[in-house]
């Protein structure tokens, strides 16, 4: 027993080890071949002057005021989108018939990448704040709305006849049983979700924007700067990864019986 | 609900309909079960019992004829029939004590609440699991669970619908002791679904077996013995003698003589 456990934490090491490692001893490759002008630094600039660019852009505070712009953006069409998500994924689910009044529609509007809509709600909308939005909240309503609908339709039915044997109304079916077994997925659907309206926003922003972290990487392109490109999208990388393992702290804390 | 009522199933049959095929599953069936009694409904897979059960509990109909508790018909189900099923069915969300909690079908005060579900927890042994969540408990555990929630509403008659039928032998034997107990305290009718010819034995004051294609009541065992019943008794062993021969009528069952 002490024995196997002895082992699990030295694979727990190793694992460790291994997982910090490699990105760090790619970094190093990467700055080295940089440094012997092996990589060619106009299009593919070295860690360490990206660096050096990430900490004067923090300075200077526009790097704080871009991701600003988009975080702000993100959070108005994640909460349109998530409710919108939920209100459809709750009607749908609990409504075979309305599911199916809408299958079509959906199911040709899903596959529709958020980058391909961006056009559409600029001309519907005009460039400002309101077609972002729009886009950003198409783009968390989709895995919301999946996610929604598959958490009720997987409502385990013997579950809902304890409540029949128990004497219990629908809303109590609703209320204690259908909605508490679905929320484990309702909220799968809500972490895609703000993950999907992150991706989104760039792609709305490198159209049309003068903030925001996807007009940052646009505008360092047209002046060849690609250290800001590249802390650009580092940026993008590490917030969502943040969020993504926010939510996912959230969601163990929350359900224990999963 | 305080007085607890006879059951009566008169002239009961269900046909399903698969595809354009009719399958009548039950032919005629006719049941008296007084108050109080303990029945086991023995039968092979696929002979109807658990559709019997289910009519009963209300949660499907009969084609033909009626099942009634004391002067009421059973139309739809109801807190007055409980029913424990193979699986325990708790809500894996909610903790020991809230999933008995769920089955209070009155309105009570908190406080009632919590002594109706402190009452039945201690009824199936489960005493310093209230908090418990099912995933943490063991199959029998968790069926015990289903059992105080079935029970909460003192329901007149409790189905149990092969209740046991996923457990490993020794948690069988153990829980068979505790329906027993329980039982014996709150004398409630009890049906018996099983394929478990001893476990019927064991329990019942009567046995009832069913044929298949239709299914339909063909022998009614009346199990005499005073509880609690030695499992390797002359009249345990001769009651299941009885019941295999029901069973398997055409292979000898005094094959040891030839050998």
């Amino acid at each position: 027993m002490s024995e196997s456990s002895e082992k699990d934490i030295k694979n727990q090491v190793i694992e460790r080890t291994i997982f910090f490692l490699v990105p760090v001893v790619l970094l190093i490759i990467w700055q080295i071949l940089g440094n012997a002008g092996i990589i060619n630094a106009t299009i593919m600039p070295t860690p360490s002057s990206i660096f050096k660019t990430f900490l004067d852009l923090l300075k200077s505070g526009d790097l704080a005021e871009d991701l600003g712009a988009s975080m702000g953006r993100v959070l108005i069409g994640f909460f349109f989108g998530t409710l919108a998500g939920l209100l459809f994924g709750i009607v749908t689910g609990l409504y075979p018939k309305i599911n199916k009044a809408v299958a079509a529609i959906f199911g040709i509007l899903r596959p529709i990448p958020m980058i391909g809509l961006v056009p559409l709600m600029i001309l519907w909308f005009g460039i400002g704040e309101k077609s972002k939005i729009i886009v950003i909240a198409v783009g968390t309503f989709w895995s919301v709305l999946i996610n929604t609908q598959e958490g009720i339709f997987n409502v385990n039915d013997k579950l809902i006849e304890v409540a029949q044997l128990l004497g219990k109304n629908k809303i109590t079916v609703l209320t204690k049983i259908i909605f508490p077994a679905a929320i484990p997925s309702i909220f799968t659907g809500i972490r895609l979700g703000v993950g999907n309206a992150w991706k989104s926003v760039v792609a709305a922003e490198m159209l049309a924007a003068t903030k925001g972290v996807g007009h940052m990487i646009e505008y360092a392109r047209e002046l060849a700067q690609p250290e800001k490109l590249f802390v650009g999208l580092l940026s993008i990388g590490i917030i969502g990864l943040v969020i993504d393992a926010i939510i996912m702290t959230i969601q163990k804390k929350l359900f224990v019986w999963e | 609900m305080e007085e607890k009522e006879n059951l009566k199933i008169n002239h009961v049959k269900k046909i399903f309909k698969i595809n354009e095929t009719q399958l009548e599953v039950l032919t005629d069936i006719n049941l008296d079960i007084k108050a109080g009694e303990f029945i086991s409904i023995v039968g092979a897979s696929g002979c109807g019992k658990s559709t019997l059960a289910r009519m009963i509990a209300g949660l499907e109909k009969p084609t033909a004829g009626d099942i009634t508790i004391g002067e009421k018909k059973i139309e739809k189900p109801s807190v007055n029939v409980g029913m424990v099923f193979q699986e325990s069915r708790l809500f894996p969300w909610l903790t020991v004590e809230k999933n008995v909690e769920f089955g209070i079908h009155e309105n009570l005060t908190s406080k009632e609440k919590k002594e109706l579900v402190q009452k039945h927890i201690e009824l199936v042994g489960l005493k310093s699991f209230e908090k418990a969540l099912p995933k943490q408990l063991s199959g029998g555990m968790q069926q015990r669970v289903s059992i105080a929630r079935a029970l909460i509403n003192n329901p007149s008659v409790l189905i149990l619908d092969e209740p046991f039928g996923a457990l490993d032998a020794l948690t069988r034997i153990n829980m068979q002791n505790e329906v027993l107990k329980i039982w014996e305290q709150e004398r409630t009718t009890m049906i018996l679904i099983t394929h478990d010819i001893d476990e019927a034995i064991f329990l019942s004051d009567r046995i009832l077996i069913m044929g298949k294609n239709p299914g339909e009541i063909k022998k009614e065992i009346k199990v005499g013995m005073s509880r609690p019943r030695s499992r390797n008794s002359y009249g345990f062993t001769d009651i299941r003698k009885e019941i295999y021969q029901e069973f398997f009528e055409n292979t000898d069952m005094d094959i040891e003589y030839y050998l």
